[in-house]
């Protein structure tokens, strides 16, 4: 078994070992969650020093290249007669999200700390969850893709179902089914997609090879793009993500919104942009202009809102926008800063829900109103809000400015498709909520842990424990690092970004003909 | 000059270890710590600027080097920002007055903010503060301008907020960061275009501009760098290329849109509201922030991009104009406010006026204007600072920040008033004083440039200055003690004064400095005073020192007489002409009454009312078919045989 397996094996061992665990020893499931999510991390850390060296040596193939190359591949036949295979590998923007999704797990893992109902199952759901969550990141099979990707999305109806607060059935009830109505035309443009394609496969690669007619693509294309956008929280399909996140527990939360969102957004560029790029171009002004609506209409919404969690949630509907924006804008700058958005995002919304379940903990509420002067009790906590909302104004140091500046650059610098004045209009509208965003972050921390105690009963709380300092310390440290040392980023997934523009420029020469 | 990447460096460093490491440990180690980073990096900061001059000389202008880079963020081909430091005259001088105010501040601060129980923390953001600022000073490109510009506004928003207990403090805070995000949008727009248009040009005159640069920058040039952003060459071919819009070339509304972002910065008019209420931080930070350093960013940042704006010639227009109006608004307002910080806030406001009104009036062809602007920006710097920190002495003696509950502490706090009124004295330009020499400048800068009404009221802002100065200084210095806390008043430690002095000393010879000599700009034999426009300008601050002494020296029946001869006026301005109002009104009736609550309501009943709809929709057919549900056979055997029927019928339609 090779090094990429041990993405699925490790959570779904992990999973297991938790169901083994007597129901009586929460510290021991705790344990043995944490380590599973601590390996996990080990293993991206291995993978990406790994994945670094073999693919240095190719970056100048990689620039002319028309096929997204895999490292550390493995491939076994599963169903021969449907050309069904188990074919897992890695490039360098799987690399990332691979790194993303380990550090939210073992984060979250330790900011579930104090989970104190059902912790056994509740744990063993969260890493059956993540098995999917990898799997979908290092699946390269469309078959297998598909599979781990309802396996991410299923135990979510669990999870909040049970171990949620507020209308927790209504809000997992919507959340479910509507991505689950995203998936429903998923399959059908995969389903598409295989017979479309002539060679009874799924191999994605294989497919890439196919040139699927024009008139094809321009149908097939918004189906799958849709389907994953569903989940990438695109308007107005977004509205499972604010009541969805309110309801979640904490480490749902984190995974979700930190996680599972971006599989939308790789979903578009892994399936839809990649495989049908005239289809693509066609499309791109009109979900671009979506997109700008999502960034605009996501942080102009969350400046009213009172709860926590729809605050962040509508946060990150507008920075969503963000990565869909950036990959229509379908050129290099574009696509590197919706894939650092991806990570960026899915660090500091994992922050922010993190730390808004730690908060709630304490105070028993997450209305902002009810809150106020709490820096004075934990300032930990309250630092660790600040730099998670400084991340998201995109403030300079702090990853979230390395992708909203590409994405600004991406799309106000055009392509040879689309007219340019539009996009620079909605170029400038997007940069809009650069401000927006400065109001809203610092309304609502401003209210929450600044001035002078509101409730004497908050005079008693306490600041963060170990677990939850770790938890949040490595989630800071990764926003800083991403912020500070961009180039390693740029490094590992500006190559594999090559293919994609290759293929579309082709594609654009073809259809221009 | 290789190590010239310690300035900014070293209090980076600093900060780092400061606040994460010395900071839990021993809070007074903080404090020493910090200071000690920012003696270190200044006296670097000196050396380079030896090293400097020493090198190339002076009387002409100097080279622009990049003696350290590395590849920081690359965006695309010929697109990298890459983090390195610009050593040319304008960057030495910016790098020598920030770290020189900045050591003094923090080294008076450890007296000032003693025992205060966020003592570490001060330092810390100080340290971050001076690191950014010292980053945006040698910036080489204009990515890392604005990645500093963006670090120094959010530190100078954690030190307004400082002490976050206090809502009015949080409020500034939160007021400062928005205000200046917003004019950061023109900016990130405008980096937008010239990114655009340089990468445009670069495969045109790219390879020429590498070859000029051959041996200055160690590392190959890029679209943003300003070597080619400021080329003229590049101007060139953006005005040649690029069209227009709306009547504008597009070279001036990238300048237009920049200028934006350095007037959020500067706090000019109409973008000022945020630095009077800048003043609930600490002194010292009002003192090193919002006073010799930061805000003068945006004037640096004009004068950085200067032969852009040159060449595209309508920007500067708009800087002379803004530039000319926030410097007499403000003046006017400075002098009917009561709190002692926020008349040196007003002043600053003016002051800055100044400087970007000598940039507005100066053209390619005569910079006489930007070596006035650095010029001024070099000795406000120390008198303005001085200014502060000798108000921070007095507050700290008083414990009020009201110049009324001052009064007749010139015996009480001799070292602190005879500091004040030499930084008085200079801002009133009166000789040989510093600000006497930048002001003279300015003023002959105007002249030489054709700008009569520029010069009037210049020459008029000069005469308020005076004014309004002595006004304070009168009121707090003089008289008798107006309150039991006046009376009370004790010095400031030695801690406070030492910077005191050595501010005082910079703000009494600074003007000495041939910056002409320096910044290469001179011109040969244009340098000394000219008694033509000398002698009106020390006259004009005669009069308004006079005025000051007639109405605050004596009885009280003096100013209030005149004070309510003027009536409405004199609320209006004391109101400082309601623009705070207006914002607010705008921000809080508009954006957030008929934009923000819509959409949440919009997303909650119409875009979720839809979902709902569509999902009551499914339940509603599902509840629709239920009672064919019934479980009885009999009625299912009723349907299926009536089904059948009707498909028989069917058939045998079809088929006769």
């Amino acid at each position: 078994m090779g090094l990429i397996s041990w993405y699925v094996v490790i959570p779904a061992a992990t999973a297991f070992a938790i169901t083994l665990v007597p129901k009586a020893k929460p510290m021991a499931i705790r344990w043995v969650a944490s380590t599973g999510g601590f390996l996990l991390v080990l293993l991206s850390a291995i993978v990406s020093v790994k994945y670094w060296n073999l693919a240095a040596a190719d970056i100048e193939l990689l620039r002319t290249s028309m096929f997204t190359k895999l490292y550390m591949v493995e491939q076994w036949t599963w169903f021969k007669s449907i050309g069904i295979e188990y074919f897992v590998g890695v490039d360098g923007i799987s690399v990332l999200m691979l790194d993303l999704t380990a550090i939210i797990i073992f984060t979250g893992s330790l900011a579930s700390w104090y989970v104190t109902e059902r912790p056994k199952e509740f744990f063993a759901l969260l890493y059956t969850l993540v098995t999917g969550v990898f799997g979908v990141f290092v699946s390269f099979d469309l078959f297998l893709f598909f599979v781990f990707y309802e396996v991410a999305v299923l135990p979510m109806y669990l999870l909040i179902g049970i171990w949620g607060t507020g209308p927790r059935n209504y809000s997992a009830l919507k959340l479910t089914l509507m991505l689950l109505m995203g998936s429903a035309g998923l399959l059908v443009g995969i389903l598409a997609l295989y017979h479309g394609s002539g060679i009874h496969s799924f191999n994605l690669i294989e497919l890439s090879k196919i040139h699927f007619p024009e008139a094809f693509q321009l149908w097939v294309f918004p189906i799958i793009f849709v389907g994953f956008g569903v989940l990438g929280a695109i308007f107005p399909l977004h509205t499972w993500s604010p009541d969805g996140h309110a309801s979640a527990p904490t480490a749902v939360s984190m995974l979700h919104a930190g996680v599972l969102m971006k599989l939308g957004g790789y979903g578009c560029l892994r399936v839809a942009i990649y495989l049908m790029p005239e289809g693509a171009i066609y499309w791109a002004m009109f979900f671009m202009a979506l997109a700008t609506v999502n960034i605009l209409y996501g942080s102009l919404g969350a400046i009213k809102q009172k709860d926590l969690k729809y605050f962040t949630a509508y946060s990150s509907v507008s920075h969503c926008g963000f990565v869909l924006f950036g990959l229509l804008a379908l050129n290099l700058m574009g696509i590197k800063g919706a894939v650092i958005q991806m990570f960026s995002h899915g660090i500091m919304t994992g922050l922010f829900f993190g730390l808004i379940g730690m908060v709630y903990g304490r105070t028993h509420t997450r209305m902002i109103p009810e809150m106020g002067g709490l820096a004075k009790v934990m300032p930990w906590l309250a630092s660790a809000f600040y730099i998670g909302g400084l991340a998201s104004l995109g403030l300079p140091g702090l990853s979230g400015f390395i992708a909203e500046s590409h994405v600004f650059l991406g799309g106000f610098f055009g392509n040879q498709w689309h007219d340019i004045t539009l996009m620079r209009t909605l170029t400038i509208l997007a940069t809009l909520s650069i401000v927006v965003t400065a109001v809203y972050v610092l309304r609502g921390l401003a209210t929450v842990f600044h001035s002078t105690i509101t409730n004497p009963e908050f005079e008693k709380l306490t600041d963060a424990t170990l677990p939850e300092k770790i938890s949040t310390g490595v989630l800071i440290a990764a926003l800083a690092i991403g912020g500070m040392l961009p180039w390693l980023f740029v490094d590992l997934i500006e190559g594999s970004i090559f293919p994609f523009l290759n293929r579309l420029h082709e594609s654009g020469m073809i259809s221009s003909l | 000059m290789r190590n010239a990447w310690l300035v900014p460096g070293i209090p980076f460093f600093s900060f780092l270890i400061v606040g994460l490491f010395i900071r839990p440990l021993s809070e007074k180690a903080a404090g020493w710590v910090a200071t000690a980073a920012l003696f270190v990096s200044a006296f670097f900061a000196y050396s380079i600027a030896w090293d400097y001059f020493s090198h190339f000389g002076i009387g002409h202008e100097g080279p622009a080097l990049v003696p350290w880079a590395f590849e920081w963020l690359r965006y695309q081909d010929h697109l990298t920002a890459t983090i390195g430091t610009l050593i040319d005259p304008i960057s030495i001088l910016l790098m020598v007055v920030v770290t020189t105010v900045s050591a003094l501040v923090h080294l008076y601060s450890i007296g000032y903010m003693a025992g205060d129980d966020g003592y570490g923390r001060y330092f810390t953001f100080l340290n971050l503060f001076s690191f950014s600022m010292l980053g945006l000073v040698v910036a080489p490109n204009i990515v890392q301008m604005f990645v500093c510009w963006e670090l120094v506004g959010v530190s100078s928003f954690l030190l307004i907020g400082y002490y976050y207990r206090k809502p009015s403090a949080v409020a500034a805070g939160k007021k400062a960061f928005i205000v200046t995000r917003f004019a950061d949008l023109g900016f990130l727009i405008g980096i937008l275009i010239l990114g655009y248009f340089g990468i445009e040009a670069f495969p045109h005159i790219g390879a020429k501009i590498q070859q000029e640069m051959a041996g200055l920058s160690s590392i190959p040039i890029q679209a943003i760098d300003f070597a080619f952003i400021n080329h003229p060459a590049t101007a060139h071919y953006i005005l040649t290329t690029a069209g227009t819009v709306l009547g504008l070339s597009t070279l001036a509304v990238a300048c237009i849109l920049i200028f934006m972002g350095c007037a959020g910065k500067s706090a000019m008019f109409p973008l000022h509201i945020w630095l009077p209420d800048a003043m609930e931080g600490p002194t010292p930070v009002s003192a090193l922030i919002h006073a010799a350093t930061m805000v003068v960013a945006g004037v640096y940042l004009v004068a950085r991009l200067f032969p852009s704006f040159a060449a595209a010639g309508t920007p500067l227009d708009v800087v002379a104009f803004i530039g000319t109006f926030t410097c007499a608004f403000a003046a006017i307002i400075a002098c009917t406010q009561d709190d002692i910080k926020r008349v040196l806030a007003f002043s600053t406001l003016s002051q800055l006026g100044y400087m970007m009104l000598a940039l507005g009036v100066a053209t390619a062809v005569s910079p006489l204007g930007h070596t006035a602007s650095m010029f001024h920006l070099f000795t406000h710097a120390f008198f303005k600072a001085l200014l502060f920190l000798a108000a921070g002495a007095l507050i700290h003696g008083v414990h009020s920040n009201e110049i009324w509950d001052m009064g007749g502490l010139r015996k009480k706090l001799p070292v602190t008033h005879l500091t004040f009124l030499a930084a008085t004295l200079a801002i009133a330009g009166v000789p040989p004083l510093s600000g006497f020499f930048s002001k003279d400048e300015i003023l002959r800068a105007a002249v030489e440039n054709h700008h009569p009404i520029v010069f009037g009221v210049a020459l008029f802002v000069a005469g308020l200055t005076a004014f309004y100065m002595f006004r304070i200084y009168f009121i707090s210095f003089w008289g008798d003690a107006r309150s039991e806390k006046a009376e009370h008043a004790h010095e400031a430690p030695a801690v406070m004064l030492i910077p005191l002095i050595a501010l005082a000393l910079l703000a009494i010879f600074a003007g000495f400095v041939p910056m002409g000599e320096y910044l290469g700009t001179s011109h040969g034999g244009h340098h000394g005073i000219h008694w033509n426009i000398a002698i009106p300008a020390t006259l004009a601050g005669l009069i308004g020192i006079a005025l000051s002494a007639f109405m605050y020296t004596g009885t009280r029946e003096r100013y209030v007489a005149v004070a309510r001869a003027l009536g409405g006026m004199y609320t209006v301005v004391k109101n400082k002409f309601y623009v705070d109002e207006v914002y607010l009104f705008v921000t809080k009736n508009i954006i957030f009454h008929y934009i923000a609550r819509p959409i949440a309501w919009f997303d909650r009943h119409i875009v979720d009312g839809a979902i709902n709809l569509y999902a009551w929709l499914t339940g509603a057919l599902g509840r629709g078919l239920k009672p064919l549900q019934t479980g009885q056979v009999q009625t299912y055997s009723a349907w299926w045989i009536s089904g059948a029927v009707f498909f028989i019928i069917l058939l045998w339609m079809k088929l006769s």
